[in-house]
């Protein structure tokens, strides 16, 4: 086929990009990447690059998404959408158990297993979403306990992550350290240029795959196309969030009077749960057919602003949405990196986009440290003066 | 499906398939179910230790976490007492004796009784937080020189509440000391009236700074049992308490149950009050 190429890092012509692709499904993955629906870019099953979302691009700010046509051809000349790769690492639904009723009372069954698991070629992963991903398997293969089907799914996957080459006014991945450049955990990065793409390899499967690619050197004229526009989407970011101290700075401000102000605009919609990247709770529900015989555990998201997310026999603990915002951004922020040693956020901006009342959370925290303990200096002040 | 019995259950959503081998009515609602595994290799493989509990199944109506309020020396039945709160408890307060359910665990912390070797132990509990205490107070029983003085403080809404006391003679025989409360008398009821507080702040404290406190019970009681406590002089270091939240997966991964930095499935439900005493009393957390 090619000549062998001495270089982790080649260059892939434009045209070429359904050679990536093929290769994947000739492997028997199932290659999943970004495409046009709904009026917004998802992540869903492409067969030839001609699925992809190619000429357009995605307009954010805080409360808004709109598709908008580009002036060029780029295939991955957009941000991120509203969906992530944890839908399909970490499914909204999956059968975690089923119990089968026999004349010798309750069978109890984990139907899952390696054979009837999905093998997932990731395509245009951004150096945020692998940040994502890293810490979602700290959460569900880090622990005492591992999570069979994310663990399953996850070691099947492939992961081709796309550098990106311009960001939203939603994004602060270099406040979170996760982007836009991808680092790792990925088996290839692709650097999009107008001409082509610069791929570099990042693990023996992705090297083994570059070899049926119709590939060549890169030069160093593609190299530095490449560099400017990877370096283009670091200059674009203008939203910052300081992390200096942020764990301790929320769980020392659970009284802080923003709670209430943030409550005044949250709707406890759980939009911004269900487009994080890392946001991972769930819940089980039972699903019987009429004979009652035969019951599924279905596990299905959850979030942690659904009301009853907190019930016990006791009561709700959190009724207010001031609790639960509370909760959610302490815990994204703060008690994240007790329990699992890092932040829960990545600097994506989803949450900030897809709020309906222009949440953001960057300057949530930026009030909170703007007023940080005056709150609980005033109420003491106010006990002990007449 | 078979292989069950020689392949551990790696996946931690497996339920064992267990019976209900006899149910002691306690006190009006409340019931203990002891269960017995089907596979019996899976009951030999079974071992919990004190305020540990698991996720009892029902299928077709749900999981819940209960403790384990049983001897742990004992592993041909393992206890839990419930009282009628919900949808699945009261589905299982209708099965009959020999009825099959599920059973996931055992999970969670446990209390420190590898702690309290040598040194005096009080047991504080309120209503139906008698039962995560009761494997405690198997253990003690089991080895009891090996401890000081040890006393069980228990308060109820109403005297028909209380829990066990048909085993209260045995246990005093065993050198606990068991003191009850009430809220409200009822009756024929000639013993205290008060919170537990009140039993604590009557109680002599031989050696206050090697006295070991377990407490299970309501957010409230246990904190102001603490607080009392705390001002006898028990080092906060030496004071434990059993939360509840809403354990809905007990492996840490949905989310739920969580309380400050801590996984209330898998980090408790038994945590040091240190851990815990900065946010036991935000409110709503």
């Amino acid at each position: 086929m090619n000549e062998p190429i001495d270089s982790e890092t080649v260059f892939l012509a434009r045209h070429q990009l359904d050679t990536l692709i093929t290769a994947l499904r000739g492997r028997g993955y199932e290659v999943v990447g970004p495409t046009i629906d709904q009026g917004a870019i998802v992540y869903s099953e492409i067969t030839s690059a001609a699925d992809l979302p190619v000429g357009w691009t995605d307009d954010q700010q805080p409360g808004r998404y709109r598709l908008k046509k580009r002036d060029d051809d780029a295939c991955f000349g957009y941000v991120v959408g509203p969906h992530s790769w944890k839908k399909f690492l970490f499914p909204p639904l999956a059968t975690v158990a089923a119990a089968e009723r026999t004349q010798n009372g309750w069978v109890m069954q984990t139907p899952g297993s390696v054979e009837d698991t999905p093998r997932y070629a990731f395509l245009g992963v951004r150096g945020c979403e692998l940040a994502a991903i890293q810490i979602q398997d700290r959460v569900f293969m880090g622990g005492a306990y591992t999570d069979p089907t994310y663990a399953r799914r996850r070691e099947a996957a492939f992961i081709v992550a796309v550098n990106c080459t311009q960001a939203a006014p939603t994004c602060f991945c270099t406040s979170m350290n996760t982007g836009p450049d991808c680092r790792s955990g990925f088996d290839l990065a692709l650097t999009e240029t107008s001409t082509g793409f610069v791929i570099e390899a990042g693990s023996e499967a992705g090297r083994t795959l570059l070899l049926e690619l119709p590939v060549s050197a890169v030069t160093a004229d593609q190299l530095q196309v490449a560099a400017a526009a990877r370096q283009q989407a670091v200059d674009q970011i203008e939203r910052h969030l300081d992390t200096d101290g942020l764990r301790d700075l929320l769980v020392n401000n659970l009284n802080h009077p923003q709670w209430e102000d943030v409550a005044e605009r949250c709707l406890s919609c759980t939009n911004c749960t269900m487009v994080c990247p890392t946001c991972f709770c769930s819940t089980v529900a039972e699903v019987s057919d009429l004979t009652g015989d035969h019951v599924r555990r279905e596990r299905r998201w959850d979030s942690c602003f659904n009301i009853d997310f907190s019930y016990m026999n006791g009561g709700i603990v959190r009724n207010s949405i001031r609790s639960r915002y509370r909760q959610w951004l302490t815990h994204k922020l703060g008690t994240w990196q007790d329990q699992f040693g890092t932040s829960g956020c990545v600097g994506c901006g989803r949450c900030i986009t897809w709020c309906p009342t222009e949440i953001d959370l960057t300057a949530e925290v930026a009030a909170i440290r703007a007023t940080a303990g005056r709150a609980v200096v005033s109420a003491s002040a106010t006990e002990v003066t007449p | 499906m078979n292989g069950s019995a020689t392949c551990p259950a790696q996946d931690p959503w497996l339920a064992h398939s267990v019976r209900i081998q006899q149910v002691i009515q306690e006190t009006p609602g409340v019931a203990t179910y002891n269960l017995a595994f089907d596979d019996p290799v899976v009951g030999e493989r079974f071992r919990y230790r004190p305020g540990q509990f698991c996720m009892i199944y029902l299928p077709g109506l749900g999981e819940i976490a209960v403790s384990i309020s049983g001897n742990p020396a004992r592993t041909d039945v393992v206890p839990h007492t419930i009282r009628v709160a919900g949808r699945v408890t009261q589905a299982l307060a209708d099965l009959e004796e020999g009825a099959g359910i599920g059973l996931r665990g055992p999970f969670g912390s446990v209390w420190p009784t590898d702690r309290c070797a040598g040194r005096d132990v009080i047991l504080a509990a309120g209503g139906i937080g008698l039962a995560p205490l009761r494997p405690v107070i198997y253990d003690i029983l089991a080895d009891r020189d090996r401890y000081g003085a040890v006393t069980l403080l228990y308060g109820c809404r109403l005297p028909s509440g209380l829990l066990y006391t048909s085993e209260y003679q045995k246990w005093r025989a065993g050198g606990i000391a068991v003191k009850t409360t009430v809220d409200r008398a009822e009756d024929d009821w000639g013993g205290n009236v008060g919170v537990v507080t009140v039993l604590l702040d009557r109680l002599s404290l031989a050696r206050p700074s090697e006295t070991v406190l377990m407490t299970c019970g309501p957010e409230v009681m246990m904190w102001y049992t603490i607080q009392a406590a705390l001002d006898r002089g028990l080092n906060a270091d030496s004071v434990f308490l059993s939360m509840e939240r809403n354990m809905n997966c007990a492996i840490g991964l949905c989310g739920h149950c969580q309380f400050g930095s801590d996984f209330v499935c898998k980090d408790g439900p038994v945590l040091p009050y240190e851990r815990v005493a900065s946010i036991l009393r935000v409110d709503d957390l």
